[in-house]
C-alpha cells in the first residue's frame, strides 16, 4: 500500500469519526425551549387513580408554586432525555417511576429510570461519578452516603431553595441535606426510628392489671430499654390478642446485611448520647478515636442479646421486611425502626388498624459520660434520626435545570401528600405541613393514633439531644463492620465487648485507609447536627 | 508443513485473542489492583506493595470461610455423587417410564439458583415455613434454621444438594450409557450377582467419569455465593459465609477493590492447588488408569 492509498483508506474513517464527534458535541448542550401553555389550572385535583388499581383514589389539590403540576407543565423538555437511578421497586423506586412517567406526560421529556437492588446501589452510583462518566443525571440513594457523594453533586440552586415546599422542610432534614454549608441533597423523605406498640394490649385494663400483679409496675409505653425488655418478656409466647396464635414481645431488624446497624444505634442512643457531652457519639471528633466499644455501646449490645428471648421464631435473622410483617401483621406487640411497620399496621385491610400507637424510642435511666468515664444517673432520651431516602443531581448532568425540575415536581405538595399515604413508597413526613393530625385522620386513622404519630415525629424535631448517622466517606465500610460485630454477638460467636472491640479496631483501620483528615472533616458536619452548633 | 502450521495458527488466532481479552487482561488487571489501595474513597491505582496480602494472611474471617467451604463443598458434592449415581443406576436399565424419570430428576437443575434459594428460604422459615410445621406434627421441636450455626449450614447444604444432584445424575447417566456391554455379559456368564457386578465391573468402569464429575462439581461448588446471599446472608454471625460471599462483601458492597483483588487472587491460587491435589488423590482412590503417551497422541 503506497502513501496515496493509505491516505485514502484513512480519510473515510477519520471523516466519519469527525462527524460523529461533532454530532455528539452538538447534542450535549441542553436545549432551553420557551414555556408552553400549562396543562393544569391552578388548584386542579390530582389523583393517581388513572395509573392503575394499585394506586388509591385519593384526590388532593395542586398547590400553587414553582413545583406544582401547573408550573412544571409549562416547561417544554421535548427531545431531551433525563437519566435517573433509583432503588428497586417499590420502596422509592416506584414513586421514582411514577413521577418520571408524569413528568414525561407534562413536559414532553424522555425519562429513563434504572432501578437497582439496595446492595448494588452505592457502587452503581459512585463508580461512574468517580470516573467522571455522565451515567445518571438524578440519583436517589440513602442520605447517609452524603460523605461519599457530596464532591460529585450540584448544590441545589437558590430558585429551588426558595420554593415554598423546600422552605417547609423541617430544620433537621434540611440539615441532613446540607454539606459544608451547602444544600447538596434534595429532600424527598424524612426518616427516623421510633417505637410502635399495640394499644389493644398495652392499654388494655385486664392486661395492665395482670402486669401490675406480676411485676408490681404500671403497664405503659416503655420509657426505657429495660422497661421494654420487661414488657416484651412478660407477653412473649402468649396469645394476648385472641387470634389463636402466640404473640411475641418484640420484633427487631437483626439480620446482619439488612440494616441491623440502624437497629443497634437506636438501642445505643440513650446510653451514649449524653446531653452535656459534645464532640461526637461514634468518634471523639478531636482525636478520631472510635467510641464504638465504650460502655454505652456495650450495654446496648448486651440488652440486644438479652432481647433474643422475646423475639418470634427466626427473629434473630429478621430483615426490615420481616419486622414490618411481624409488627404490621399483628405477631409482635412492639417494634422500633422506620415508619413502614406502622403504616403497614394502619393499612385499610389490617386487623390491627387503629389498635397501635407511635411513641418516642425508649430511653435509659443512666447515660455513659465519656469525659468522666462514669455512668450518670439521669433519665435520658436521645431520638435517632436514621437515614432516609434522598436525591441529588450529578455535576455531570447534561441538563441540570431539567433534573432539578424533576425533583421539584417529584416532591411537590400534591405528590408528597399522595406518596405519604402509600406505605410501600417509603416516603415519610419531612415537612412541617406533614405534622398535621387532620391529614392522617382523613386517611381513616383514629384521632388518638394520628395525634400520637404526629406528636412523636414532631417531638423528635424539638429534641436537642439527637443522634444522626455516621455520614462520612466510607460509611458503608464502617456500618458493615458494625453490623458484623453486632451479628457476631447475637450469634454468640463473641461477647458484646469482644465484638465491639473488634469493630473499634476495624474502624481505626478504615479511618487510616480513607484518610483521617477527610473522615474528621466530614464527621464535624455530623457532630454539628448532634451538638446543635 | 509450515504452511499447514500457519493455517492452523490463523484459525486459532481469533480464539486466542478472545481468550486474551476476557481472561488474561482481567487477570493482569486484578493482579495490579491487588497491589493498590483502591477503595471507595480513594479510587486510585497507587502502589501499596504487599500490604493487602499481609492483611489477607491476618484475616481470620477469610480463612474461616475457606475452612467452611471444605465442609460445604466436600460434603455436598459427596452426597450429590452418591445420590446422583444411585438415581442414574435406577433409570439406566429398563424401568417403567424411564424417560419421564430422567426428565423429572433434571428439573431442579433447570431452575434459577437465586429463585430457588428464595423458595427454600420460605420452606425453612422458622415461624411460617412448612418444615417446622411438619416437625411439630411429628412432635419434634422447631429447628432454628437460620438463627443457629448448625441448622443454617444444614439448610444451605440441603439446597445445594437439591439443586445440583441432577447435574451429577446427568453426568453419571451419560457415563453409564456409554459403557461397553461385553464386560457385563462376561460377568453374567461367570454368574456374578448384581452387587458383585456393580463393585467389580460398573464401579471401576465408571471411575474416570466419577473423578471428572466430582472435580467439575467441586469447581462449581467452590464458587458458592448466590445461595448464601439469598438464604442466610452469611449468618447467623458469619457462620455460613463462603469465600465467594465474603469476596462480594469486601469487593462490591464495601468497595475495597484493592483488598478484594488480593483476596480473590489468594483464593484462586488456593483453589488451583487444592483442586489439583484433590484430583490426584481421587484418581488414585478410584484407580483411574493413566493415559499412555500413545493414547494421548491418538
Amino acid at each position: 500500500m503506497n502513501r496515496k492509498q493509505l491516505t485514502k483508506s484513512l480519510a473515510v474513517p477519520v471523516a466519519v469519526l469527525a462527524i460523529t464527534v461533532a454530532g455528539c458535541s452538538g447534542s450535549s448542550g441542553p436545549e432551553q425551549k420557551p414555556d408552553k401553555p400549562a396543562l393544569f389550572k391552578p388548584g386542579s385535583e390530582i389523583s393517581y387513580a388513572k395509573y392503575g388499581k394499585d394506586y388509591p383514589t385519593t384526590k388532593v389539590k395542586d398547590v400553587p408554586g414553582p413545583c406544582s403540576y401547573e408550573s412544571i407543565s409549562r416547561k417544554d423538555y421535548s427531545g431531551q432525555t433525563l437519566k435517573i437511578i433509583s432503588h428497586a421497586v417499590p420502596v422509592i423506586g416506584e414513586p421514582t417511576q411514577l413521577h418520571a412517567r408524569q413528568f414525561e406526560e407534562i413536559t414532553g421529556a424522555k425519562v429513563e429510570v434504572v432501578n437497582v437492588p439496595f446492595g448494588e446501589l452505592h457502587q452503581k452510583i459512585l463508580t461512574p461519578l468517580q470516573a467522571g462518566q455522565p451515567a445518571y443525571d438524578v440519583m436517589f440513594y440513602p442520605s447517609l452516603w452524603i460523605g461519599d457523594m457530596a464532591p460529585y453533586l450540584v448544590p441545589v440552586p437558590k430558585e429551588y431553595l426558595d420554593a415554598p415546599g423546600m422552605k417547609d422542610v423541617t430544620k433537621a432534614y434540611l440539615g441532613v441535606a446540607t454539606w459544608n454549608g451547602k444544600v447538596v441533597q434534595y429532600p424527598v423523605d424524612g426518616d427516623r426510628h421510633y417505637l410502635k406498640i399495640r394499644t389493644d394490649v398495652l392499654a388494655d385494663r385486664k392486661h395492665q392489671a395482670a402486669y401490675l400483679a406480676a411485676t408490681g409496675k404500671q403497664l405503659r409505653a416503655p420509657q426505657t430499654w429495660a422497661e421494654y425488655q420487661e414488657i416484651a418478656s412478660f407477653f412473649g409466647g402468649k396469645d394476648v390478642d385472641g387470634d389463636g396464635k402466640p404473640n411475641f414481645g418484640s420484633a427487631e431488624v437483626t439480620k446482619r446485611d439488612d440494616l441491623v446497624f440502624s437497629a443497634f444505634i437506636s438501642r445505643a442512643a440513650p446510653y451514649v448520647k449524653h446531653p452535656d457531652v459534645t464532640g461526637g457519639v461514634f468518634f471523639d471528633v478531636t482525636t478520631m478515636q472510635p467510641l464504638i466499644n465504650t460502655p454505652g455501646f456495650v450495654r446496648a449490645l448486651e440488652d440486644m442479646v438479652k432481647a433474643k428471648s422475646t423475639w418470634p421464631a427466626g427473629g434473630a435473622n429478621f430483615g426490615l421486611g420481616d419486622e414490618i410483617f411481624s409488627f404490621g401483621g399483628g405477631q409482635a406487640l412492639m417494634s422500633y425502626s422506620w415508619d413502614d411497620a406502622f403504616i403497614q399496621a394502619q393499612q385499610t385491610d389490617s386487623r390491627i388498624r387503629n389498635r397501635v400507637a407511635a411513641a418516642p424510642l425508649p430511653g435509659s435511666a443512666e447515660v455513659y459520660n465519656r469525659n468522666t468515664r462514669t455512668w450518670d444517673k439521669i433519665q435520658n432520651q436521645a431520638p435517632y434520626f436514621t437515614w432516609g431516602w434522598t436525591s441529588a443531581v450529578a455535576k455531570t448532568a447534561r441538563n441540570q435545570k431539567m433534573a432539578f425540575d424533576y425533583l421539584c415536581f417529584f416532591s411537590n405538595e400534591a405528590n408528597t401528600a399522595l406518596d405519604l399515604t402509600i406505605g410501600r413508597f417509603g416516603v415519610n413526613p419531612y415537612r412541617n405541613a406533614h405534622f398535621d393530625p387532620g391529614f392522617w385522620q382523613a386517611q381513616g386513622w383514629s384521632k388518638d393514633v394520628a395525634t400520637a404519630y404526629v406528636n412523636t415525629l414532631s417531638g423528635m424535631e424539638k429534641s436537642t439531644n439527637r443522634v444522626f448517622d455516621l455520614r462520612v466517606p466510607g460509611v458503608n465500610e464502617y456500618m458493615s463492620s458494625l453490623a458484623n460485630g453486632v451479628a457476631a454477638a447475637l450469634a454468640g460467636q463473641q461477647t458484646p465487648q469482644q465484638a465491639l472491640d473488634a469493630v473499634a479496631k476495624e474502624w481505626t483501620e478504615i479511618t487510616d485507609r480513607v484518610g483521617k483528615d477527610r473522615v474528621q472533616e466530614a464527621y464535624r458536619n455530623v457532630v454539628a447536627l448532634e451538638d446543635n452548633s | 508443513m509450515d504452511g499447514l502450521r500457519r493455517h492452523k495458527s490463523m484459525f486459532l488466532l481469533p480464539g486466542l485473542l478472545t481468550l486474551l481479552l476476557i481472561i488474561v487482561f482481567p487477570l493482569l488487571f486484578t493482579i495490579r489492583v491487588s497491589f493498590s489501595g483502591w477503595n471507595v474513597s480513594n479510587p486510585e491505582m497507587d502502589f501499596v506493595g504487599g500490604a493487602n496480602y499481609v492483611k489477607v494472611l491476618q484475616d481470620s474471617r477469610f480463612w474461616a470461610a475457606n475452612l467452611r467451604l471444605v465442609l460445604l463443598a466436600g460434603g455436598t458434592v459427596l452426597i450429590q455423587y452418591l445420590i446422583g449415581f444411585g438415581l442414574a443406576l435406577l433409570v439406566w436399565r429398563n424401568v417403567r417410564a424411564r424417560r419421564l424419570w430422567r426428565v423429572l430428576f433434571l428439573v431442579p437443575m433447570m431452575t434459577t439458583p437465586v429463585v430457588m434459594a428464595a423458595v427454600w428460604q420460605m420452606i425453612f422459615h422458622e415461624s411460617l415455613g412448612p418444615v417446622n410445621d411438619m416437625l411439630a406434627k411429628l412432635g419434634i421441636a422447631p429447628v432454628h434454621w437460620f438463627t443457629e450455626a448448625g441448622p443454617a449450614l444444614a439448610a444451605l447444604m440441603t439446597v445445594e444438594i437439591w439443586q445440583w444432584t441432577p447435574f451429577m445424575f446427568l453426568l453419571m447417566l451419560a457415563g453409564l450409557l456409554s459403557l461397553p456391554k461385553e464386560p457385563f455379559l462376561a460377568a453374567a456368564i461367570d454368574g456374578a450377582g448384581a452387587w458383585r457386578t456393580f463393585w467389580k465391573v460398573t464401579f471401576p468402569l465408571m471411575a474416570p467419569v466419577s473423578v471428572s464429575a466430582i472435580i467439575i462439581r467441586l469447581i462449581e461448588a467452590s464458587k458458592l455465593s448466590d445461595t448464601v446471599y439469598v438464604l442466610t446472608s452469611g449468618g447467623p454471625g458469619s457462620a455460613t459465609e463462603s469465600p465467594g460471599y465474603y469476596l462480594y462483601l469486601r469487593g462490591l458492597k464495601e468497595q475495597q477493590t484493592g483488598y478484594a483483588g488480593s483476596l480473590s487472587l489468594t483464593y484462586l491460587v488456593l483453589m488451583v492447588i487444592t483442586l489439583t491435589i484433590v484430583a490426584a488423590l481421587l484418581a488414585r482412590a478410584f484407580k483411574v488408569p493413566r493415559q499412555s503417551s500413545k493414547a494421548k497422541e491418538q
